[in-house]
């Protein structure tokens, strides 16, 4: 990938900020996503949480379930490819995906390495806890990253930690001595680069989504709050009583995060949310896939 | 100069940042309330679907679709463009529909069709333009003002108060666009 394709794979991450992205599994989701104000789609064959109940092992989805999905809509479609499967990441390329996500929502296909993002034309998103764990994604070429959350529970608590985390790393590099970065990069293990643009701009190079476990309009409100530029939707959607009304509530409370009166009336007769698990009553701990 | 962005969904900060440092003051347009005095409108980059769907269920269409009516200069960039057609030719949808164009979304397809390139732009001469997922004009009226063309379709035209671009001026660094926007005012 050439250094212009890099910025048009940021740009269209740029472009997306300030929306949702939603989890959908048929084209007619989509079609209700589209609908309810999605900026964009992830295509695949079971959301989280079912994956979850499922158990087993999860790979790519049926790449002709992924077309009739972007036949059936005009926004991004993005789709999920395994931690280390570049294989399924050519095959979401050659197939003309909008975005990549390298995701610790299926089952790893490498313990050790992740994809060489840098040897593709189509973008990335991948998950990351922490500071150092987006960097390192973004030295390997991802153009967008997103907190890992713990997906398919609908208990928002590890989003909210990891972009706490990965904000209070980012304020304490903007607040150090220029001669403390290298020390930094290593203690990080990530280059020295990454380190000095944070340093020097107080963001990430890249556009930032909070995901993993937003079920409710206070849910997105509360990450765009904590510094997420948009917000991922997995199982929070279509696991709830009405999928269409909670979708454009959730798209209204991430324009308007910061408007009280406003969110509490979007909060009203949505039905009823996703049940939702506990992150005690887990067995399966996504997060820890792929640092 | 007291400017309106819209700030519903898309790229609007990056606007912000240029007309900023040009001296001027932005305010994000993200409900009704918002929109009161201004001097000149951006409609940014992102999703038309989701940002027409926004104006609407926030009750914002009628005022800002009054305020161009009304010839406050707008700068609309990408899904800006969609939003200020009179037509569509691959959408039933339209918008403000204040343009005389006829436009056609995603043109060059999908990400992977999004490109860079250099073109002449009337009055500035060459700019380096960011297509991504980008529409094409393909049709303007004849009182039109034809900016730019790549391959022979329409990327940039200026019609009355209002510039309608088809690529991203406010993810580089050449201000050159902004500033014509901002002589407008």
């Amino acid at each position: 990938m050439d250094n212009t394709q890099y910025e048009l794979n940021k740009g269209l991450a740029q472009m997306l900020k300030g929306g949702v992205i939603m989890d959908v599994t048929t084209p007619e989701q989509a079609k209700i996503a589209e609908a309810a104000g999605a900026c964009a789609v992830m295509a695949l064959e079971r959301i989280p949480a079912d994956i979850r109940a499922a158990g087993g092992v999860s790979r790519m989805s049926d790449p002709k379930m992924i077309k009739g999905i972007q036949e059936a809509v005009s926004i991004p479609v993005m789709a999920k490819c395994r931690i280390g499967h570049f294989v399924e990441a050519q095959i979401l390329e050659a197939i003309e995906i909008d975005y990549i996500d390298e995701s610790e929502v299926l089952s790893p296909a490498d313990d050790v390495y992740h994809i060489d993002k840098t040897k593709f034309k189509v973008p990335f998103v991948c998950g990351a806890r922490d500071l150092g764990e987006a960097l390192r994604r973004i030295n390997e070429g991802a153009s967008m990253i997103r907190t890992k959350g713990e997906p398919g529970t609908g208990d928002v608590v590890q989003a909210v930690r990891h972009m706490r985390k990965m904000n209070a790393e980012i304020r304490k590099i903007v607040s150090m001595r220029e001669d403390e970065l290298f020390e930094e990069a290593k203690q990080l293990q990530v280059p020295y680069h990454l380190v000095q643009y944070v340093h020097e701009n107080g963001k990430l190079p890249v556009v930032n989504f909070a995901a993993g476990g937003v079920a409710t309009p206070a849910d997105a409100a509360l990450m765009m709050q904590l510094g997420a530029e948009g917000v991922f939707v997995g199982s929070g959607i279509f696991k709830s009583g009405d999928p269409a009304k909670r979708a454009a509530a959730i798209v209204q409370a991430v324009t308007n995060y910061t408007d009280s009166a406003l969110i509490a009336k979007l909060s009203e007769d949505l039905g009823e949310a996703m049940v939702g698990i506990n992150e005690n009553e887990i067995k399966l701990i996504m997060e820890e896939r792929g640092q | 100069m007291r400017i309106g962005i819209l700030a519903v969904q898309g790229a609007f900060i990056e606007h912000e940042k240029i007309l900023t440092s040009l001296g001027h003051e932005c305010v994000e347009l993200r409900q009704k309330s918002d929109i009161t005095n201004i001097d000149g409108l951006v409609l940014p980059g992102g999703e038309s679907t989701v940002q027409g769907k926004l104006l609407r269920d926030l009750d914002m269409f009628d005022d800002i679709k009054a305020r161009i009516d009304d010839g406050i200069p707008v700068l609309a960039t990408c899904a800006g463009l969609i939003l200020l057609s009179e037509k569509i030719s691959n959408d039933a949808n339209t918008y403000f529909a204040t343009l005389p164009v006829t436009v056609k979304r995603n043109a060059y397809g999908r990400q992977l069709g999004s490109f860079e390139q250099v073109a002449d732009f009337a009055g500035i001469g060459p700019v380096k333009m960011t297509f991504i997922r980008a529409p094409y004009i393909e049709k303007a009226n004849d009182n039109v003002n034809i900016l730019a063309t790549i391959d022979g379709n329409i990327v940039a035209t200026k019609y009355k108060n209002q510039i309608g671009l088809a690529f991203h001026p406010e993810l580089g660094d050449d201000i050159r666009i902004h500033q014509m926007f901002c002589d407008l005012m």
